[in-house]
């Protein structure tokens, strides 16, 4: 295989598996905001072009149906590449960790920042095979690392779990509504 | 002289100064770490700064953003790895040389380079900020709006071989900005009757779905990788010195950054190419490129740090963000009111003066990290990837949720972080989202407040500048179209090409 050797060669990209499912998906959602236009966007009469609420997403919607079926057309004309089916299924395996994802979200509220974080890093570690000790101890320690500098030193807005609100009123109750 | 004596003063903050060391060593770190970019680490930390004062939450991204390229060259060179997206190019000469035993010589040449590549960037952007201030009022709407359109076609045109998907995402990027209520005449765009789309999609939501959500996924969704790596022993300091042997390559290579760093769209890949090419060229063993050349290492390590300094220009004098960082960052300054375009460089030259010396101060402060933590760097690029993986879920858990504390916002980027999954395995770059994005935002604002002037078509290229711009684009199109029937012509087999060069392009 020869290596970059022209200025063109630089910006080269190449197709991979699954291309053309990308294509087709990309066609049937740039015809689906087509047909949403006119509902989804108002021509107000007397003003031009330029002014019209409509006229940028008109310019990128019909943009996008051009060129996703002109990228159709290239993908259906290319030689297939083997692994598409494989390749989806990949997309699809990711929704998984997305879930997770989601997960946390919602616990965080509820249990608060450092309980939720650490239950979350401890099973996705579980999760992705992790059963050594030591890496329990490194997710337990990369949790209580993230909510201090981002809640206790930077002061994002994460807000306090109410599960909080369950301790007993003093000191450390105020100490984990801001630290933690 | 006065600016940049106050510019100085800004800096001697001891915030600023503490914003500036760590972006400067987390750079380093992150970029030093495969599959973590420096636009993960911004993306993450961005809402982070906006409780910050303008200048200290630049610095740190600045930091990030000038460093991280450090860093990645430690991988390239040692483990054939680029670190980050820009160190691509440094592994055809670095890992050979490792190979042959030359480790120490090839990372000293590397840091070396980039720190000559950033220096004198840097101070050929310090000697030309006056003429920009001259410049810069001479943009008006009309060329603001054909600088970014400028922008758009560059960002679609440079992805060739798919460019018809980079349309079609500039296209969608364009499109997501539009979507909410609409601030002219209130009416709803593309909300569907749902009150959670009026406001509109974040920036930052979509950027930390698009960068970092997808990282992770990707990490998560992989099988475990490990990299193996081994000490460099010997002295840091000599082996960099080493870089003044190739001054003409290292002034080349700073060169091509800085133009090619302030041509939206384009940056570190052809500043890199333009500056390999020449010194092939130029060389007296050219038939060493590619197989462990010293001359091919330190152009592929000046170029792409002479970048990040150039790409602030367009985006401090006019307000418009030549690829994903520097968009990161015009959040930044949306978030203080502070709007970046010609009145900066009129007004604020202190501020723009400020900037550089930051970045200076940055290059200093990687070069003293790298000379002694190069092996301690080395034991933290070990992280096998799928934990690297949950770590990176959980940071941008805080770049979400911290903006708004809304679950929505959560969705939508893991929706998004799919979505950069799925485009980074078909090796589609995800900045034309993030570029269609902010310049479809810039183009609405300032074609409405151009052609409410013009009233024949014309007049809207009747001054120099826009006429330059416009005849520019015209010419660009043409050229690509020119380009793809030579490319046909020549007809070159699709798979003697290194297709891998812009594997990490996406990250």
């Amino acid at each position: 295989m020869t290596r970059t050797k022209t200025f063109q060669d630089l910006f080269k990209r190449y197709r991979r598996p699954g291309d053309f499912v990308i294509s087709l998906l990309s066609l049937f959602f740039a015809l689906f905001l087509l047909i949403s236009l006119p509902t989804q966007t108002e021509w107000v009469p007397r003003q031009p072009f330029y002014a019209q609420p409509s006229f940028w997403p008109r310019v990128a919607v019909y943009a996008m149906a051009i060129f996703s079926a002109l990228h159709l057309v290239g993908a259906m004309v290319s030689e297939r590449i083997h692994g598409r089916g494989e390749e989806v299924l990949y997309w699809l395996r990711s929704i998984e960790f997305a879930a997770w994802f989601i997960a946390y979200v919602l616990l965080v509220p509820k249990l608060g920042y450092l309980p939720s974080t650490l239950i979350f890093t401890n099973l996705l570690a579980f999760r992705l095979g992790y059963r050594r000790w030591v890496w329990f101890a490194a997710a337990t320690v990369f949790s209580v690392a993230v909510v201090i500098i981002f809640k206790g030193f930077l002061q994002v807005k994460i807000p306090a779990g109410d599960l909080y609100s369950l301790l007993p009123a003093g000191d450390f109750r105020l100490f984990a509504m801001i630290w933690l | 002289m006065s600016d940049l004596a106050s510019g100085l003063a800004l800096l001697a903050d001891p915030a600023v100064l503490a914003a500036l060391l760590i972006g400067s060593i987390g750079g380093v770190v992150i970029g030093a770490i495969p599959g973590v970019g420096a636009a993960v680490a911004i993306a993450i930390l961005l809402p982070a700064t906006f409780s910050l004062e303008p200048l200290v939450g630049l610095t740190m991204l600045l930091g990030i953003y000038g460093s991280s390229m450090y860093g990645g060259s430690l991988p390239a060179i040692l483990i054939n790895t680029p670190g980050t997206a820009v160190n691509a190019l440094t592994t055809y000469d670095g890992h050979p040389m490792t190979k042959r035993g030359e480790a120490l010589r090839a990372l000293g040449l590397a840091y070396g380079a980039s720190f000559v590549g950033g220096i004198l960037s840097i101070l050929a952007l310090i000697l030309f900020a006056p003429v920009l201030a001259k410049i810069a009022p001479m943009f008006g709407s009309r060329e603001i709006f054909l600088a970014a359109l400028l922008g758009i076609v560059l960002v679609v045109i440079a992805h060739r071989g798919q460019t018809l998907v980079a349309g079609s995402l500039v296209a969608f990027g364009i499109l997501i900005n539009t979507v909410g209520l609409e601030p002219v005449r209130y009416t709803q765009r593309f909300t569907f009757g749902q009150e959670w789309l009026s406001s509109g999609i974040d920036l930052i939501v979509v950027v930390l779905g698009l960068f970092a959500l997808s990282q992770a996924f990707v990490l998560l969704t992989d099988s475990e990788r490990a990299p193996v790596t081994q000490r460099v022993e010997g002295n840091m300091f000599t082996a960099m010195k080493g870089v003044f042997r190739f001054k003409r390559i290292a002034g080349a290579g700073a060169g091509f950054g800085v133009l090619m760093g302030m041509i939206p769209g384009v940056g570190e890949f052809t500043a890199q190419f333009l500056t390999y090419t020449y010194a092939q060229k130029t060389s007296k063993t050219p038939e060493d490129f590619g197989k462990g050349s010293p001359e091919g290492l330190v152009a592929s390590e000046s170029a792409n740090n002479a970048v990040p300094a150039a790409a602030m220009i367009p985006l401090l004098a006019l307000g418009i963000p030549g690829e994903a960082l520097t968009a990161m960052m015009l959040a930044v300054f949306y978030v203080h009111n502070v709007v970046p375009g010609p009145g900066l460089f009129q007004n604020d030259l202190d501020f723009v003066y400020a900037l550089y010396a930051a970045m200076i101060l940055l290059n200093v402060f990687v070069v003293a990290f790298v000379l002694v933590a190069s092996n301690w760097l080395l034991r933290i690029i070990r992280v096998p990837t799928r934990f690297l993986g949950m770590m990176i879920l959980t940071l941008s858990f805080v770049g979400v949720y911290s903006l708004r504390n809304s679950v929505i916002d959560c969705a939508i980027a893991a929706a998004f972080g799919i979505l950069g999954l799925v485009l980074k395995r078909m090796n589609l770059p995800v900045v034309p989202i993030v570029l269609g994005m902010v310049l479809g935002g810039i183009m609405e604002v300032k074609l409405r407040s151009a052609m409410a002037r013009v009233k024949d078509p014309i007049d809207f290229v009747d001054r120099p500048i826009a006429a330059t711009l416009a005849v520019l684009i015209v010419l660009l199109i043409v050229g690509h179209f020119v380009g793809l029937i030579r490319e046909k012509r020549a007809a070159i087999p699709e798979n003697e090409h290194d297709h891998d060069i812009h594997d990490s392009h996406t990250r």
